[in-house]
């Protein structure tokens, strides 16, 4: 093992204070993993060549973009991988000393969930749905522990009780889809506690969660691998998480460990030219869109077929001819460690580099003439009911919501899931018909208008969906999916649509002769900028983004935020951006609108929104997100806001966010609370703000 | 859930009443007239005003819309009226028959099920190794072979190395269960072959599906039993499109068991069907498609109550 142990105490958190004291047994060593997976195209090596330890107590992040190796390691450490696909290759695993990898069938099997338990990413799919929770959560202790039925209820009560879940003994009869995602995941984190584990194993645990409920979730992780000593290895994409929660930090990238080391290092002197990029690409929830986000260019390797030498080559700014050899991992100050070849020199290259191009401020005149006006819209859709049946409760997705969008600006929608905000972009698309209240567009209301009249107006209005992979028809081919729309209006005549779409690929950054590929051939960034190009190809005016980038990986999500702000300034767009990320909406937007169960709960610019929140909602919003940056993160209060959002189809009376609001009195149930304009254009809708 | 099954049941006479009334416009589309398929059937030389009193008597000279109307006010009475051909009632033709198709059906489907179930599970955890190729020819074969051939083959080989045959002639299980079963269990094992064949498939690729699911890798990483993991996490879920699969089969053999019944000699619904069509039997051909039809709806809600019975997600409401 060429690592010094960073942590080893169970009672403290932060590792780098913990120095002097005498460093016990790692769990868990992994040393020179290599993992292949066999397919019918050749050999993908998913793991080269990772090592790392981790001690008891500490809580170690794996970081990594999608495909970078992340969840193989691990698997690899449950002995999960398919059996069919898959080999390790070379390399150990060791628990407690122990070889996990000589280890006989039946004796992996009592450790898994025994001494090693692991929590996955979709708590929706990762719970059997035809068997009660009770049932669930006892079999490990039935099977590993010998319990009694009486005993192992008796323990599944406790264990609920422990991740925070009212009234246990009742939820022992339930089924999975009677529990909300953030209740299934408690019930995740239940069932790997059950038998005491030695190391918790955590893939992406909150990926599929909102913010809110991603805090409660690691709140309670992090807690408890303090108050039980369990050794805690977080797999996620997310720098935030890490810079919050994390001790140590591995980054990985192409399949290979490029920079380790405690998190205080990492994030504040970063070594490695990807995790350097990857800590400049993301949007930070503490910085406004002054600064245009650098990114990384092009996108991670294929490995089927990977870069000789370091993987990173062909993507970094810094790369030499020595680039070509495979660079060693070195210890490069004490307990943090990279593989370049230029880490002595990085800092100063990077300084030299650093000549960021500045931002658009995007200021738009207040005065500007609003494109879009939304008064009082709502929507709602029944459930249930039918022949036979009696009447359908109504779902309130949309309830009474009014808001500008002005020309030229970005007006950023934010909130969790569920609240109603892609409802309200498909309103303003007219995907959807209001149930009340009207949307006028250039002083027109769309509600009103024809099947013929609505196609004037749909080539005004694009949209640019969540999911590159699915919302582009597989069997088209790019120039056709972006040609199409073109055709349909009759923009151009048949012959000139092939070098328009020439032309628009090369706005949005690709090349002409990709218009002859299919999506399947393009990367997830090239996909959401054929994405853009078919949006592009009307000449809208206004441009609804339903969570544009969140599908993307950081450094690609980076490109595709400074595509979207250049192609703003170039062509005069508006843009309507719907998305859950904070960080993000921070940064591309000029206005922001926090929805919460189907209202608008504060609308401001968003500059003073983010420095200066009014409504308790976007209060605990603001502090739920984490920010990448460990020391900040230290000094930051947690306030932690409780609950879940409440049904729409049965909202709260008065404020719909009394029950979880800090700040609520008996008078916050009587009457939804009117908007107040604070300041210049900052409206809130909260009697106490 | 009662309220659902009581619910479910009344919404069989709206799917009846439709069904009533296309058929009874359809068949009268169809070229031939009854009476006259009827009496000159084997050539006689009948004159035309004996056809136009037989016509008379069996009301066909009635205006349509009389004639609908008739029919209509017969279904509210449960009557559906007299053959065309042999003068019994409707409902008495078919009652003769329906005892015999009914129970090779279900014998069918319970030898699919006790051998494809198994099967297809073997199939699936043994993915890929000699047994599984081995079940699944053996399962292609059913897919290939036709009923009707497999109960020929069935009858010479009872003949040729036992020098038996199943007696001719049915009579009722509630009667004489060994003669009776003995008799229905060889044209149940000739259908249920291909019945077999379709749900080891079909068992075989959903207990495969399911085995890639999220909450299978929960489960393991639990450190569950293999075992277990297949039965408890595995089965319960992959059934979901079995059961889908044998109701439809179910449905489709009360009548479409046509060539098998000739093989054995079974007087059944199939049979009753292609004559009553041969014959333009316009009264007993309603009957049947309605009882087909009540058939199909009934197993349809079967097929629901067993999925609310295996997914606690389906609430039946």
């Amino acid at each position: 093992m060429q690592h010094s142990p960073a942590g080893g105490v169970v009672t403290a958190g932060r590792s780098d204070v913990e120095s002097s004291v005498a460093p016990s047994a790692p769990v868990l060593e992994i040393d020179n993993l290599h993992v292949h997976f066999v397919t019918s195209h050749g050999t993908v090596r998913a793991v080269e060549g990772v090592t790392y330890s981790v001690y008891p107590g500490e809580m170690v992040a794996i970081v990594g973009e999608s495909g970078s190796g992340k969840s193989v390691s691990a698997l690899a450490v449950m002995r999960l991988l398919p059996p069919q696909s898959s080999r390790i290759v070379a390399g150990s695993i060791k628990f407690e000393g122990k070889s996990l990898l000589d280890l006989d069938d039946e004796s992996m099997r009592q450790v898994r969930g025994r001494s090693i338990s692991m929590i996955f990413q979709e708590p929706m799919t990762s719970l059997n749905p035809v068997l009660t929770i009770g049932l669930q959560i006892k079999e490990p202790l039935l099977i590993h522990m010998g319990m009694s039925e009486a005993e192992a209820d008796e323990r599944a009560i406790e264990l609920l009780t422990l991740v925070g879940i009212t009234d246990p003994a009742n939820r022992l009869v339930q089924y999975p889809h009677q529990l909300s995602g953030g209740m299934r995941q408690r019930v995740m984190i239940a069932i790997g506690l059950a038998c005491n584990p030695k190391l918790l194993i955590a893939d992406e645990p909150t990926t599929a969660l909102d913010v809110t409920i991603q805090a409660q979730i690691l709140e309670l992780m992090k807690d408890l691998s303090r108050r039980l000593g369990i050794a805690v290895i977080i797999i996620t994409h997310n720098l935030g998480i890490v810079a919050r929660y994390a001790d140590r930090v591995n980054v990985m990238y192409a399949a290979r460990i490029v920079e380790s080391g405690t998190a205080e290092r990492v994030f504040g002197r970063p070594l490695h030219p990807y995790a350097r990029g990857l800590l400049s690409a993301v949007p930070r929830l503490d910085r406004g869109r002054a600064v245009k986000l650098a990114t990384i260019d092009g996108s991670p390797p294929n490995l089927l077929n990977p870069p000789e030498g370091c993987r990173f080559r062909p993507r970094c700014r810094f790369a030499i001819d020595e680039c070509m050899k495979v660079p060693a991992f070195r210890e490069i100050e004490e307990g943090h460690f990279a593989a370049c070849h230029r880490t002595p020199e990085i800092e100063t290259l990077a300084d030299a580099d650093a000549a960021r191009p500045e931002g658009h401020a995007g200021l738009v005149a207040d005065d500007a003439s609003a494109v879009l006006d939304i008064k009082g819209a709502s929507k709602f859709f029944p459930v249930g009911g039918g022949f036979l049946r009696g009447p359908a409760k109504l779902v309130r997705a949309v309830n009474d919501v009014s808001l500008t969008v002005r020309k030229g600006e970005t007006l950023g929608l934010v909130g969790e899931s569920g609240c109603g905000k892609s409802t309200l972009g498909r309103l303003v698309l007219r995907l959807e018909d209001p149930t009340a209240g009207e949307i006028l567009f250039d002083g027109v209301d769309l509600a009103q208008m024809k099947r013929s009249e609505m196609i004037a107006i749909r080539k005004k209005m694009q949209v640019i969906f969540q999911d590159p992979y699915s919302s582009l028809n597989p069997r088209m081919t790019v120039g056709q999916i972006i040609g199409e729309p073109m055709y349909v209006h009759s923009i151009l005549p048949n012959d000139k649509i092939d070098d328009r779409v020439a032309e628009l690929l090369q706005l949005v950054g690709l090349f002409p002769y990709m218009a002859l590929r299919y999506p399947h051939e393009l990367s997830g960034g090239q996909r959401q900028r054929v994405g853009i190009a078919r949006a592009l190809a009307v000449n809208p005016e206004v441009i609804v983004c339903d969570e544009a980038v969140s599908a993307l990986d950081v450094s690609i999500q980076g490109q595709v935020i400074n595509l979207l702000e250049d192609l703003q300034q170039k062509l005069g767009l508006t843009y309507l951006f719907i998305a859950h990320d904070l960080a993000v909406v921070r940064h591309i937007s000029t206005r922001v609108a926090v929805m919460y169960l189907g209202r608008i709960v504060e609308l401001s610019d968003s500059a003073e929104l983010f420095a200066n929140p009014k409504h308790p909602y976007t209060q605990a919003l603001l502090a739920a997100a984490p920010i990448p940056d460990p020391v900040i993160e230290r000094s930051r209060p947690r306030k932690i806001i409780t609950g879940e959002l409440p049904s729409p189809l049965n909202p709260p009376s008065g404020c719909v966010f009394h029950p979880r609001c800090p700040l609520a009195t008996e008078d916050c149930k009587k009457a939804v609370p009117a908007q107040r304009e604070l300041g210049p254009g900052h409206m809130v809708a909260c009697i106490h703000a | 859930m009662l309220g659902y099954i009581l619910r479910r049941l009344l919404m069989v006479i709206p799917t009846l009443l439709g069904v009533a009334v296309a058929v009874f416009f359809l068949i009268r589309v169809m070229p031939g007239d009854p009476v006259v398929v009827k009496l000159r059937a084997d050539g006689a030389n009948v004159t035309e005003e004996t056809i136009q009193a037989e016509r008379k008597r069996l009301g066909l000279d009635q205006p349509l819309i009389v004639q609908f109307k008739d029919y209509m006010i017969g279904l509210t009475r449960l009557d559906l009226g007299k053959s065309l051909w042999t003068g019994q009632s409707v409902a008495g033709e078919i009652a003769l028959r329906f005892p015999v198709s009914l129970q090779v059906a279900i014998m069918a489907t319970l030898i699919a099920v006790i051998i494809a179930v198994p099967l297809g599970t073997l199939c699936a955890i043994y993915r890929d190794s000699w047994l599984d190729n081995v079940i699944r020819v053996v399962a292609v074969s059913g897919l290939a072979i036709p009923g009707f051939w497999l109960g020929m083959l069935i009858i010479l080989g009872l003949l040729y190395f036992f020098n038996w045959l199943p007696k001719i002639g049915y009579v009722s299980i509630f009667e004489d269960p060994i003669t009776n079963l003995s008799a229905l269990f060889w044209p149940a094992l000739s259908v249920g072959y291909r019945y077999a064949a379709v749900v080891t498939r079909m068992m075989r690729s959903a207990l495969l599906e399911v085995m890639r699911e999220d909450y299978i890798r929960t489960a393991r990483a639990k450190g569950v039993y293999e075992r277990l993991v297949t039965r408890r996490h595995g089965l319960r879920n992959a059934l979901l499109p079995v059961v889908t699969v044998v109701g439809l089969e179910f449905a489709f053999l009360i009548g479409g068991l046509v060539v098998t019944e000739q093989v054995f000699n079974l007087n059944g619904i199939g049979k009753l069907f292609v004559d009553a069509t041969a014959r333009g039997d316009f009264t007993l051909i309603q009957g049947l498609v309605l009882l087909i039809a009540t058939v199909f709806v009934i197993v349809n809600l079967l097929v629901d109550l067993l999925y609310a019975a295996l997914d606690p997600r389906i609430r039946l409401t």
